[in-house]
């Protein structure tokens, strides 16, 4: 979906880059990108640094850059006009023969709140107008909706960080303490707790490891909470 | 940042932080901390930094290694200039953002998980 929009925007001045937050590196996140084809810089950040540098705490999640190199938007919410998923939700309905919790997994995910065309279009207008867009914003506002970071979520990242270290280092069982110590510090932030839950579990299940899971944790935040829609 | 050692290599903290070592201190986009003078060798206390800079200091003792998180105690943008950013595509090659200077980007942070 996004290859889409890119090509539409590409003429128009617009370059896409993604990024795969993926503590697996290219092991897990290369044949994603080998099925995508893409044309556009397809990069991987095994280490997160994303989340540290400019408050990614979730997936999808996208800044606008201008051509200075400054943020004109700050992460937020960001989806390519379609969602792959809720389509074919909607047109062939949730196969009544997968497992339970995948069944509950979908049934919860169908709820989340999501506008993809707003996001869009307002990509369209900036690609248009540039910085006379009024979804292009002045740096002091770009800074003050970034995330706020209170020192507990300076300790989550430095705990989420020596787990991955430690995971990559095949020492998984101290990879969990610093996982668990990141999300009591920092419950908000799904990219540490979906990285970790997909370790145990490719579908983010229940886990001996972990107090929560994917759907547990959605179901007790509310789905129309996941993901906060951009102020457009 | 991982720390296989409580002295902090400048250069590295650059690249994984963001703040870079100036004579008016350690600085990130207009914002500029003083610090004290560096180690002979060139590097910087972590707790130093850690205590200026509000970034946490976290200790895995069995493993002997340490991680500095982020400056913390305001938002998590401090700029909102994009840090010099250079991360690999699939095949190990390094790309920089800052090639793409001149130009609208959209950067979409995703996972395969």
């Amino acid at each position: 979906m996004w290859q889409e929009l890119r090509a539409e925007l590409h003429p128009r001045g617009v370059e896409l880059v993604t990024v795969a937050l993926d503590t697996g590196g290219a092991d897990a996140a290369g044949r994603w990108i080998d099925a995508a084809k893409p044309e556009h810089p397809s990069l991987i950040d095994e280490a997160h640094s994303l989340d540290a540098l400019l408050g990614i705490n979730n997936v999808p999640m996208g800044v606008w850059i201008d051509e200075q190199g400054t943020l004109v938007r700050p992460p937020e919410t960001a989806l390519p006009g379609r969602v792959v998923y809720s389509e074919m939700l909607a047109k062939r309905g949730i196969p009544p023969d997968l497992p339970p919790l995948m069944l509950e997994t979908l049934a919860e995910a169908s709820k989340i709140r999501v506008k993809p065309k707003r996001y869009a279009a307002a990509l369209r207008d900036w690609a248009a107008r540039g910085p006379d867009s009024p979804h292009a914003l002045a740096p002091e506002e770009v800074i003050a909706r970034s995330r706020p970071r209170p020192p507990e979520a300076s300790e989550a990242a430095a705990h989420f960080e020596l787990g991955q270290h430690l995971h990559r280092g095949g020492e998984l069982d101290a990879a969990r303490k610093h996982f668990r110590a990141a999300h009591r510090l920092d419950p908000g932030n799904w990219t540490y707790k979906r990285q970790a839950w997909s370790i145990e579990d490719p579908l983010q299940g229940p886990s001996e490891h972990y107090d929560s899971y994917w759907l547990a944790d959605v179901r007790a935040s509310g789905p129309e909470n996941y993901y906060p829609l951009p102020d457009l | 940042m991982i720390l296989e050692s409580l002295a902090v290599d400048p250069a590295q903290l650059a690249v994984h932080t963001g703040w870079e070592l100036k004579p008016e201190g350690a600085c990130k986009g207009d914002r500029c901390i003083p610090l004290p003078r560096e180690d002979d060798d060139g590097s910087i206390a972590a707790p130093v930094l850690a205590e200026r800079l509000g970034m946490a200091l976290v200790a895995d003792e069995e493993h002997r290694l340490w991680a500095l998180g982020p400056e913390s105690g305001g938002r998590a943008l401090l700029s909102a200039q994009l840090p010099d950013l250079e991360l690999p595509d699939r095949n190990g090659r390094p790309f920089s953002l800052r090639s793409l200077r001149g130009t609208k980007v959209v950067m979409i942070a995703w996972a395969s998980w």
